[in-house]
């Protein structure tokens, strides 16, 4: 599904796109762009002007000229709604490929009173469950919708949405109850609650967002476009005066030539950019496979201050292994290595399974007769085995100290010196007793994820605070943030204690992210500004968050903080490159305007253009196709580099500022040299 | 180096370091902080407050202080006006000068409220003693105390604070009168009284010349005058000549005194922000664009004119001391080019030499001084000009740095660009629609009736411009530009006194002052309510050259070249001309 390489002019997507440009000519949906609007009434007038000559006027010049004139008028337009239908034809396409799994697969649907049973299973059509439905999914089913398992445990195909081939567990209860419509039912059977309405799901919701007509303006494009608006009425006004200013100055100006001032001068490149560069971001948190409820969330994204990230999957990978044994005084190393592979025999857990891997015996060999196993429960906090007269227990070491203290026996000092080392060193000790005397501790280390600590530094360089949110006990925290690079860690967390920390940071006017999955981390996903549910959490998860993460990747964030700030910086890259083009449009027609006049003012002819009709046309003819040589950029989004607010700044102010001058200068005299050449 | 350069290199060196502390004074004053100006006016203070039932500890919102404002000015304009109509009987009267026509009046009371000081009148003969001193010296008071006192209100709303009350604007407003302009003046008006300057209240004085003719001598309450009209940057000249008057600029050093005392408090509010805001390396890059833009108009001018006019080259005529047609051979070419952008860029518009007569290139440096308008500014306004500069630029700069745009911590949202935009169209908008009315009116040479008549009686629109073709063109923008800055100084060779231009220029100036005051009044107060965020390294850092750059080059592109069209069939059409 990720199709991240693949080109941005698929053949199939510019041929929609060009129906679309044609279709988006409608004023009523011009409208909505206020910059290209007044394009759109300049190329009406220059339509008029055309068919005004055509009936015999002769002051406003050739027929040819004016014709031209109207057509690049026209190309402006069209290439601007081509940027704009572009991006929604990619961003739908990528859509449609994640719905078109969902659409219109058989349900088993309960109803609860059936023709002839009570609970009876009837097949529907998927687009008739309705929320709060119930159907049923046993293996090889296609599930119909996204719902909440209410009964059973399956493994699921998620490849369809996620891409990961590698199947997942879903049960009811707990926090993996979630699935999603088009996915596929592995094994076993469940019984599904219908979560959304039809056409309502993340991904209905995530379709308008890439629709460029349904789309609503995020707070910060109004913002711009009321700059940009701006922009064009100063515009119109240094246009308008510009008529008895030249009457004053007895220089005759024909219509066309105000019209072409006009819209050289307005920003035309930003503005007919501008709702590409919104749909393709959405459309890019889209292809790595987040699915944002708002574009709002994606622009704030990009000025996120805190992220809040589980250390477990995160900045840790899954699960702690043992890395040494710590053998208590007086006692022979082989003989507590040997106990503790006992205690670890019948323990499916990770760090069980890590303890045989460590000391490297097989525990079959071991002879051990009628082994009785006790598992691991909350109040005893420890497991181990029972075999003759041998009981070995393994556990923590506050509960093993107080079973070996009831019998009667001392606790090692050196083992407790042993078991403050290895929490401070960021580790967990597991306490190894035998008939109630210690053996020894076992080491176990959370493994750091490889290059997580350059990840954090790319973030602290964009002004981004990380936080490690863990259950481990402070000493242990601490030790994993510091070697992980994180700047802040929250131990002993209990859910409550997320949404504290949230509302603390807000609260000094900061804005916060956090990933979540389970039900209790909705009040705080709902209290973040940007909260990323995982696909795989429970639906109230979902409800709260804004963004819905399908691979349940939890450095996904990191992803998403950079969407949004390429998001913001390709606005304002190309807002600062429309601008500064002015300068070298303002060099290239004023001086046409007057020279046949005011002959003297050759010299502000700098690029000494052809003739002032040629001058004219190269200024237009450039600033319509900067548009579609713009496009990839509107669409990819200028490369985000984690150097510093003052570095970016200068970087781009150098890029597209400078740049922003200097290139039109180049681009309308080499347009003026091909002019000339039909001249 | 030549010594009239060095004049004004001392000139610019000493306002800079005479400056820096005044503005720390000054933030101490808006801050309430102890200065030993209390001693000798905080009894009085107290007094007025108390009389007047103003209690200065209850602070206000910015629409309070908008409120307040405006409240006042109306008052003040309607005293003007009374003044104006009715002088020829008020006492203080010794010459008899008669009272203004209507559209006059209207257009000086105006004129002189809204610290712009564009004077269709002669001082000599167009007003009594008693409208100078109540009249438009009380006004040069005020006007100039409202513009500092808005400016201490936005100085309060950009605090690294989350608030909604923004202090006294009574109090802003009595102090920035006693604790700064009253202080300053009184100095430089004892300067002028040893230099030569007339401080009288008796009529015309009438003098026998060598030849035996009668001459009537203009004099009056001149050091007064000059004082506060360059302190609070007014630029209203007690004569008709201005500053190019013997009794009102009578030396090189009283040339030097008013240039420092025009400038200073322009510096002084930019390092008055620095100190009360505690952003003193903000206000530093303030002050160093504003500088840019400033040398960036005078050196151009400073050469234009000591290199004196070609045409004149031509005749095979010298001119050793550069273009000195319309100067003042006691400044010379150099003072007066430094003097003509000074007063331009700053929103004073008292000249000490002809305006018409410098180069054209000079010319269009002035018209960009006011069109752009805040290199320096007025006293307070000037800052306030800035700062709608400074919301744009953080606008683009912030989405340039991948966030939602923020300054000092708030951030900026669609209203603040909404109202930052306005203010920003507005300027071009008077300037050019202004112009474009008179070019029409000229171009066609339509009959004005009662709106215009020449000397010789005709009501033909082209009868207004003393030059024809290009220069008349700048006449007439230079008018507008003038106005809609608030500068007051005349590019001359205009016929203005007549109900056209009064009353046009009057409308501008109204919509040119007030909207520039309400929107970043509006804008600080609007972001001061908003939650203050910290800074972090993703943060768009304002306190650096590279955004200084950035609010340099909106400037330019959004103000200076939004008039290129206009400025190329003026100065720029006249100077190629010329070479």
């Amino acid at each position: 599904m990720r199709n991240n390489k693949e080109g941005l002019f698929k053949k199939e997507l510019v041929a929609e796109a060009i129906k679309q440009s044609f279709i988006k000519l409608n004023p009523k949906y011009q409208f909505r762009n206020p910059v290209m609007f007044t394009v759109e009434i300049g190329t009406i007038v220059m339509l008029f002007v055309c068919a005004w000559i055509l009936a015999g006027e002769a002051n406003q010049g050739s027929f040819t000229y004016n014709f031209i004139i109207f057509l690049v008028l026209l190309a402006t337009l069209l290439f601007a709604n081509f940027a704009e239908a572009l991006a929604e034809a990619r961003g739908k396409a990528q859509a449609a490929s994640l719905r078109k799994t969902r659409e219109e697969t058989p349900a088993k649907k309960i109803v609860l009173m059936g023709e002839i049973f009570v609970n009876e299973v009837q097949i529907v059509a998927s687009s008739q469950l309705i929320k709060g439905d119930y159907f049923v999914c046993e293996t090889g089913d296609i599930i119909p919708t996204d719902g909440e398992i209410v009964q059973g445990i399956a493994t699921i195909d998620e490849s369809a949405i996620t891409g990961e081939s590698a199947p997942v567990i879903r049960e009811a209860g707990g926090d993996k109850s979630s699935v999603t419509g088009g996915t596929k039912v592995l094994s076993d059977k469940i019984k599904v609650k219908v979560t959304t309405e039809p056409g309502e799901s993340f991904l209905d919701k995530m379709i308008t967002l890439v629709e460029g007509a349904s789309r609503q303006k995020t707070p910060n494009e109004i913002a711009l476009t009321i700059l940009l608006s701006g922009f064009t009425i100063v515009f119109i006004i240094v246009c308008v005066t510009l008529q008895p200013f030249a009457t004053y100055a007895k220089t005759p100006i024909p219509i066309s030539a105000y019209i072409a001032l006009f819209v050289c001068l307005i920003p035309t490149t930003i503005g007919g950019l501008l709702s590409a560069i919104g749909i393709s971001g959405m459309d890019r948190a889209l292809r790595a496979n987040v699915i944002a409820k708002s574009g709002k969330a994606v622009e704030t994204a990009g000025d996120l201050d805190v992220l809040l990230l589980d250390k477990t999957g995160t900045i840790t990978i899954g699960n702690r292994k043992a890395t040494k044994f710590h053998t208590a005084q007086g006692i022979a190393e082989k003989a507590f290595i040997k106990s503790a592979v006992l205690s670890s025999m019948a323990d499916e857990t990770p760090e069980g399974k890590s303890i045989i891997e460590l000391a490297n015996i097989n525990p079959l060999t071991l002879q051990v007769s009628s082994p009785r196993f006790i598992k691991f429960t909350a109040e005893t906090r420890s497991s181990g085995i029972d075999y003759d007269d041998v009981q070995i227990r393994k556990g923590a070491y506050d509960s093993m100290k107080t079973m070996v203290e009831k019998a009667g026996n001392p606790f090692p000092a050196s083992t407790i010196e042993d078991v403050n080392n290895i929490s401070s060193n960021g580790g967990t000790p597991l306490v190894v007793i035998e008939n109630n005397r210690v053996l020894g501790v076992v080491e176990l280390q959370d493994i750091i994820k490889t290059g997580i600590f350059e990840r954090f530094e790319r973030l602290r360089k964009m002004g981004v605070k990380t936080v490690m949110v863990t259950g481990d006990n402070p000493l242990t925290a601490k030790y994993i943030a510091e070697k992980a690079g994180v700047d802040d860690y929250i131990a002993e967390a209990k859910p409550e204690d997320k949404m504290a920390y949230i509302r603390k940071e807000q609260a000094t006017g900061k804005l916060v992210a956090m990933m979540g999955d389970g039900t209790n981390d909705a009040p705080a996903l709902a209290q973040a500004d940007v909260g990323v549910a995982m696909n795989s959490g429970t639906a109230a998860a979902k409800e709260a968050g804004n963004m819905v993460d399908l691979d349940n990747d939890p450095t996904k964030l990191i992803e998403i903080v950079e969407i949004g700030k390429q998001l913001l910086m390709t606005r304002g890259t190309l807002t600062t490159f429309s601008i500064a083009n002015d300068v070298a449009k303002y060099f290239a027609i004023v001086p046409a305007l007057f020279i046949a006049s005011i002959p003297a003012l050759q010299r502000i002819n700098i690029m000494n253009l052809h003739s002032p009709s040629s001058a004219i046309l190269s200024a237009i003819i450039f600033n319509a196709i900067i548009i579609p040589m713009l496009i990839p950029l509107a669409l990819r989004g200028v490369a985000y580099k984690p150097i510093g607010a003052s570095a970016l700044l200068r970087r781009n102010l150098l890029v597209y500022g400078l740049g922003g001058v200097i290139i039109p200068f180049i681009g309308i005299k080499v347009i003026d040299l091909l002019v000339a050449l039909f001249m | 180096m030549n010594p009239q350069i060095l004049g004004v290199v001392v000139m610019f060196v000493a306002t800079l370091l005479l400056a820096v502390p005044l503005g720390k004074y000054i933030a101490k004053v808006y801050s309430g902080q102890k200065v030993w100006t209390d001693l000798v006016f905080g009894r009085a203070e107290r007094l007025l407050f108390k009389t007047s039932r103003i209690d200065t500890t209850r602070e206000m919102t910015w629409k309070q202080s908008l409120t307040a404002l405006l409240t006042l000015n109306v008052i003040w304009f309607l005293w003007a006006m009374f003044c104006l109509l009715n002088q020829a009987w008020l006492p203080m009267n010794p010459d008899h000068n008669p009272g203004m026509t209507p559209d006059l009046a209207w257009n000086t009371a105006i004129s002189f409220l809204v610290n712009c000081n564009l004077q269709d009148y002669s001082g000599e003969t167009g007003v009594s003693y008693f409208s100078q001193v109540f009249a438009l010296m009380f006004l040069q008071f005020v006007s100039a105390a409202t513009g500092l006192a808005a400016a201490a209100v936005v100085f309060n709303a950009l605090k690294d604070r989350t608030t909604t009350q923004l202090g006294n604007f009574y109090n802003y407003f009595l102090k920035s009168c006693t604790r700064i302009l009253l202080p300053l003046c009184l100095l430089i008006a004892t300067i002028h009284l040893f230099e030569g300057t007339p401080m009288t209240f008796k009529g015309m004085d009438t003098v026998t010349s060598l030849q035996g003719d009668t001459m009537h001598v203009s004099r009056g309450p001149v050091a007064a005058f000059v004082a506060i009209k360059h302190v609070g940057t007014n630029g209203g000249g007690f004569f008709g000549a201005n500053s190019a008057h013997p009794f009102e600029n009578p030396t090189y050093l009283s040339n030097i005194v008013q240039m420092i005392a025009q400038i200073l408090l322009p510096f002084a509010m930019v390092f008055a922000f620095g100190f009360y805001a505690n952003k003193k390396r903000l206000a530093w890059v303030f002050w160093g664009v504003m500088t840019t833009g400033f040398l960036i108009l005078v050196v151009p001018t400073i050469i234009a004119e000591v290199h004196g006019n070609p045409y004149i080259a031509q005749m095979g005529i010298a001119q050793p001391g550069g273009n000195m047609e319309g100067k003042e051979i006691r400044f010379g070419a150099v003072a007066s080019a430094f003097w003509s952008i000074a007063t331009t860029v700053i929103s004073t518009g008292s000249v000490n030499a002809m305006h018409d007569s410098f180069m054209p290139v000079s010319g269009m440096n002035m018209l960009l001084g006011m069109m752009i308008n805040s290199f320096y500014g007025g006293v307070g306004v000037g800052f306030l000009n800035f700062f709608i500069y400074v919301i744009l630029a953080v606008f683009i700069g912030g989405l340039m740095v991948g966030r939602t745009p923020e300054f000092g911590g708030k951030k900026i949202e669609a209203k603040e660009m909404k109202i930052a935009m306005i203010i920003a169209l507005f300027h071009p908008f008077l300037i050019l629609a202004g112009t474009a009315v008179a070019s029409y009116l000229a171009a066609h040479d339509a009959n004005m009736g009662w709106w215009f008549a020449d000397a010789a009686g005709k009501h033909n629109a082209s009868g207004w411009l003393n030059n024809p073709s290009h220069h008349g063109f700048s006449e007439m923008l230079y008018q507008y530009t003038s106005s809609s800055a608030n500068n007051g100084s005349g590019f001359e060779g205009l016929t203005d006194n007549n109900p056209f231009w009064n009353i046009s220029t009057g409308i501008v100036l109204l919509f040119s002052r007030f909207l520039p005051i309400i929107g970043p009044v509006a804008i600080a107060g609007l972001i001061a309510q908003k939650k203050f965020i910290p800074t972090s390294s993703g943060t768009l850092k304002t306190d650096t050259g590279t955004f200084g750059l950035l609010v340099f080059a909106v400037k330019i592109i959004i103000a200076a070249l939004a008039f290129f069209p206009a400025l190329a069939l003026g100065p720029i059409a006249e100077w190629m001309k010329m070479h």
